[in-house]
């Protein structure tokens, strides 16, 4: 768990749909955690599997990927 | 034809002048954007949001406004009118005025010194006199051009001679007196008129006291008050006391479906207008109680009932059907409504403000155009076209598109727009363009080896942003962060002169890399790249941090959080663009036949369409006949379907370019833009044939749906509209005389399993039951209905049917018309119709010689198929689904793919024509190139480290990816590769990168957050 202040969750978002839902969440004014911190990608499947045990090594909080 | 020239003027810059410009100046024809006002935009940036989907109006536009303004092509002359249009279609001597500015737009830096130390205060026109703007003034604060401009009539010095005080402020010695109007004069092959509508002016109009009662304010004007960035920044209050309203009352058809005011015309956008405002009010003030008195709800677009029965459910608006007679102000700035139930009973309300939903009416200044145009206007003073030719004005060479020729909302001005460029080509000249080069490229700076230096720029977007987030310290915090050079905060990024400021800052910090924190890329990443590339950078030096649509706007009530968020957002965007190298875009070569899907009146129509610009078509049909659904369409209000199908079916037949393929089936679509392949097979022979060609249109219709309800199938007198027709064509009516004939609309439509409008079936019914009353004077006819649609001038026709004396019967869809067949045992038996009727408040029994259904329009099933085949998308209703519902209505998110007719959505004969020439007209955009460039985001191989194990063929979704059988190595094919990176994630050598996300530009993004190292930590 990170020290400081609030939680990180590593989020890989496809371009193409999740990233967009992430915008239509916003333009539609859904309110959820700050602790989702966006990634663009071009596609979920461009997420390695090192991706996630470097972002837990780094610290992180959570991951999604959402594709 | 002879001559042909390769410039073309489009008058009024509004979104539909803005899109027909951009379409001409991609197929590499000259543009002359001729805007009466000192802006291009028209009336889109005054809006706040668009339905349905509640995009940011100013949002959507902007970066078609900036295209629009960059293009090469393009040459935009504001504040000018036209003088005189005289010659021929292809030689057209065109004379405009181009008013003085006083101000000279070189020397101008926008800084707005010169507005405030104005002494004049003139009501502003955009914020529709809720706050004042000096004499010399900006439309806008996102304006293109973004320089100021002097309003002559109203300057103190060039009406009295006293003041000068701009002049006297201006840092940049910009104020020029002296301006002169110049005259203009173009040689121009074609002209689209584009010059849009006014708003109603409900100023002593009925007894709504709009101007007299403070709280009585237009949708126009409540659009303004919504706006994060209108004069109230985006605060809902009234005007009497500072407020917040707790109830508004919007009162629909202010100026519109009114024989009293001559505008017996419906002005087809109010509706969802007046939901869209209910919804976004109460989502500035939660206890909201809007309330919206109605005729008729004509919520006939694609989505539009989905978002109406949300408002009813989800925003608990109140739809109150009556007719609101009167308005009286009370003591403490309340309103009361007086208005008239259906029933007869007069009700009164109280509500704390009003909204009148203004119509919309021909611009003041149409008969003085139509006149030096030379052009005739219809019988409600809009620009007069017909309905097989919607986009021809009543002069060769002369096109009329947007909402000057008939009321309309967005997407379909956008699609008229497209179309009357395809009309237009006719007149023009077009050269098959070699690879796209800009005229005035600057050099690009190589950045290879050089030290990151990063500039970030964090938007504000009004309130949008800075509402929440606390922006300046997000820019303060980023200054600190490594490679940072510069770091500030703007206004509006994407506005014309906080570009300049981008393009500024690269020159005077050497900048090579440049991160802006600020909306979505998806809308606003391809106006940056360009700006940056202008001052030299490769456009993939760049990075953008989304701190508004996914921060801002959704942590709304957490501003501390949503600006720790903002600080790793720009953290994130920084460190990957640290990493960031410059790109190369490849070039595809464009194979200039299409395919167009389906021969009914929209296939029939793109395939005339491009086959006349000289391109050749591969038109396929499933059937043995062309036409489609038009075969059963024998009716339109004086125009013979039927002659036009034979005339369409002749031209195709004796067009050498087009080939048809009869009875013909499509079993697999290959490749991307520009280079598809198709396998078709012959369904008698069952030969299969492959097509090679650069583009596809979408145009495989829809069919009516076959009902259950109302006894359909068990009775012939029970019969669909469609059927009907056909009936009163062939004159093979039952054999008893016809008294009774009752109609049933909504048959499918919405509801539950349909939730959408079928859009023409109002009109159809409508347009069968005068052809009854023309043939049967005395048949007596009941229509019940849900709510008559006869949106645009179609209204006249339900006027028209009213007079005749058929009874409208309203009914609920909880309480749907019930149908007996009298003796079952009676193959020929009467019908018995009950229905509630709300006039009457009581039940009404018809004995019914006919009953005919308004059948709903169904998505066809192998839309599936087809949608896979193309890697498109289809809504939940099953109709394809086009890229952008407002600004990209014909084009699929998947490049070099368009849609047109009902496949897109239920329309009428009149727009499907227009979105099939659109449909051909986007597609000549590039198929009249001879090369595009390809995205630079690819894939890329380090053969040294692959061991040709061959997994990335097998993820790869496009076939971009082989590996060579001799060197044993995979090579990838750069034109097909999408850059998605499944083989790159797949390779478990280390082989394979994606240029612009490689694995060290993610990584370094996700590294550079704060956050405890586990490693460290344990």
């Amino acid at each position: 768990m990170s020290n400081k202040s609030q939680p990180k969750i590593i989020s890989f978002l496809c371009k193409w749909c999740s990233y967009t839902g992430a915008d239509l969440a916003g333009i539609n004014r859904s309110q959820y955690s700050p602790a989702i911190l966006p990634i663009k990608v071009m596609c979920s499947s461009r997420v390695d599997p090192v991706f996630l045990v470097k972002s837990y090594l780094r610290g992180a909080d959570g991951i999604l990927v959402g594709g | 034809m002879g001559l042909k020239s390769r410039t073309v003027m489009v008058i009024g810059a509004g979104i539909a002048g803005i899109q027909a410009s951009l379409d001409l100046a991609e197929m590499g024809l000259d543009v002359h954007l001729v805007e009466e006002t000192p802006t291009i935009g028209g009336r889109m940036p005054q809006l706040d949001k668009t339905f349905p989907t509640n995009d940011c109006s100013m949002c959507i536009l902007a970066p078609k406004m900036s295209e629009c303004a960059r293009h090469d092509n393009i040459t935009i002359h504001i504040n000018s009118q036209i003088d005189s249009v005289i010659g021929n279609p292809g030689d057209f001597t065109a004379k405009i005025i181009e008013k003085a500015k006083y101000v000279d737009p070189e020397k101008c830096v926008s800084c707005g010194l010169c507005e405030e130390k104005c002494p004049v205060k003139i009501d502003d026109e955009f914020d529709e006199g809720l706050r004042t703007r000096g004499a010399i003034s900006r439309y806008f604060l996102q304006s293109i051009p973004a320089e100021y401009t002097i309003d002559e009539e109203n300057c103190l010095y060039l009406t009295k001679g006293v003041c000068q005080l701009c002049e006297k402020v201006c840092p940049a010695d910009a104020i020029n007196y002296e301006d002169e109007d110049k005259k203009i004069e173009l040689n121009v092959g074609a002209v689209i008129v584009s010059t849009g509508i006014d708003p109603f002016d409900p100023i002593g109009f009925g007894h709504f006291g709009y101007h007299k009662f403070e709280n009585v304010v237009t949708s126009l004007d409540f659009e303004r008050m919504l706006s994060a960035s209108g004069p109230m920044g985006g605060h809902v209050v009234r005007a009497s006391d500072k407020k917040e309203p707790k109830s508004i009352a919007f009162i629909q058809c202010v100026g519109s479906r009114d024989e009293s005011i001559d505008h017996n015309y419906c002005s087809s956008a109010c509706c969802m207008f007046a939901i869209k405002e209910a919804t976004i009010a109460k989502e500035h003030i939660k206890d909201l109680s809007p309330s919206i008195f109605y005729m008729d709800i004509r919520a006939f677009g694609k989505d539009f009932d989905k978002y109406y029965e949300k408002a009813k459910d989800t925003y608990n608006v109140d739809f109150v059907k009556s007719k609101v007679s009167e308005i009286t102000e009370e003591n403490n700035g309340d309103l009361k409504l007086r208005y008239v139930l259906e029933n007869g009973d007069v009700k009164f309300k109280t509500f704390d403000m009003v909204v009148l939903s203004i119509g919309l009416q021909p611009r003041k200044n149409v008969p003085k155009l139509a006149d030096k145009l030379d052009i005739k206007l219809n019988e409600y003073g809009f620009i007069r076209s017909d309905k097989f030719n919607p986009l021809q004005t009543t002069r060769k060479g002369i096109y009329v598109c947007g909402t000057a020729n008939e009321p309309k909302d967005i997407p379909e001005s956008v699609i008229s727009s497209s179309g009357a460029v395809a009309e237009a080509l006719k007149y023009l000249r077009l050269d098959r363009q070699e690879l796209e080069e800009k005229k005035n490229a600057v050099p690009q700076i190589d950045e290879t080896g050089d030290r990151p230096r990063v500039g970030t720029f964090v938007c504000h977007c009004g309130i949008n942003i800075a509402g929440v987030v606390d922006v300046k310290n997000v820019a303060e915090e980023s200054a600190k962060l490594p490679n940072v050079e510069h770091s500030e905060d703007l206004m509006y990024a994407c506005s014309q002169d906080c570009m300049n400021t981008i393009k500024k800052r690269i020159k005077e910090h050497n900048l090579n890399r440049v991160v802006v924190a600020a909306c979505t890329p998806r809308t606003h990443e391809p106006l940056f790249r360009e700006t940056i590339s202008e001052a030299g950078l490769n456009p993939y030096l760049f990075e953008m941090a989304n701190i508004r649509d996914q921060c801002s706007w959704a942590h709304m009530d957490e501003p501390e959080k949503a600006t720790e968020k903002s600080k790793d957002l720009v953290n994130m965007g920084v460190a990957k663009a640290r990493n960031i190298t410059s790109l190369d875009r490849l070039p595809i070569e464009i194979n200039p036949k299409s395919l167009v899907i389906g021969a009914g009146l929209a296939g029939m129509t793109t395939a005339l369409s491009i086959a006349e610009s000289g391109h050749e078509v591969f038109l396929i049909e499933k059937e043995n006949e062309l036409g489609g659904n038009m075969r059963k369409i024998f009716y339109n209000f004086g125009n013979d379907p039927q002659v036009k199908l034979q005339d369409m079916i002749k031209k195709i037949s004796d067009n050498e370019l087009i080939h048809l393929y009869k009875n013909t089936e499509i079993s697999e679509i290959s490749g991307y833009i520009g280079n598809f392949k198709t396998k078709i097979i012959d369904k008698d022979t069952n030969k299969d044939k492959f097509l090679e060609h650069g583009a596809v249109i979408v145009a495989t219709g829809a069919n009516e749906h076959k009902t259950k309800e109302y006894c359909y199938g068990e009775s012939d007198r029970i019969i669909t509209q469609v059927e009907f027709e056909k009936m009163l064509h062939e004159g093979a009516f039952p054999k008893q005389k016809l008294k009774n004939v009752v109609m049933i609309q909504c048959v499918g439509s919405r509801e539950k399993e349909r939730m959408y409008c079928s859009r023409v079936c109002c009109t159809k019914s409508i347009k069968n039951a005068l052809t009854l009353k023309e043939k049967f004077p005395n048949v007596n006819i009941y229509v019940a209905y849900r709510d008559i649609r006869t949106y645009g001038f179609r209204e006249k026709y339900y006027t028209q049917l009213r007079d005749k004396g058929a009874m409208f019967i309203n009914y609920d869809v909880d309480n749907k018309p019930d149908v007996k067949i009298v003796d079952e045992f009676d193959p020929d038996s009467k019908v018995n119709v009950t229905v509630f009727d709300p006039i009457m408040d009581k039940e009404v029994e018809v004995e019914a010689d006919l009953l005919v259904l308004a059948a709903a329009i169904d998505a066809p099933e192998e839309n599936n198929d087809l949608a896979k085949m193309l890697k498109i998308s289809l809504n939940t209703d099953g109709m394809f689904l086009e890229a952008h519902v407002k600004l990209r209505p014909v084009d699929f998110a998947t490049e070099g793919i368009f849609v047109a007719g009902l496949a897109h959505h239920p329309k009428d004969m009149d727009e499907t024509i227009a979105q099939s020439k659109a449909a051909a007209s986007r597609a000549m955009t590039f198929l009249n190139k001879k090369a595009i460039l390809a995205e630079g985001t690819i894939a890329e191989i380090n053969t040294a480290r692959c061991t040709g194990c061959g997994y990335c063929e097998e993820v790869c979704a496009y076939k971009a990816i082989e590996v060579d059988p001799e060197e044993e190595v995979a090579v990838i094919n750069d034109a097909l590769c999408k850059g998605c990176g499944a083989c790159v994630a797949s390779c478990r050598c280390g082989a394979l990168d994606l240029r612009g996300f490689s694995n060290e530009q993610l990584f370094a993004a996700f590294d550079s957050l704060e956050m405890t190292d586990i490693l460290i930590n344990n």
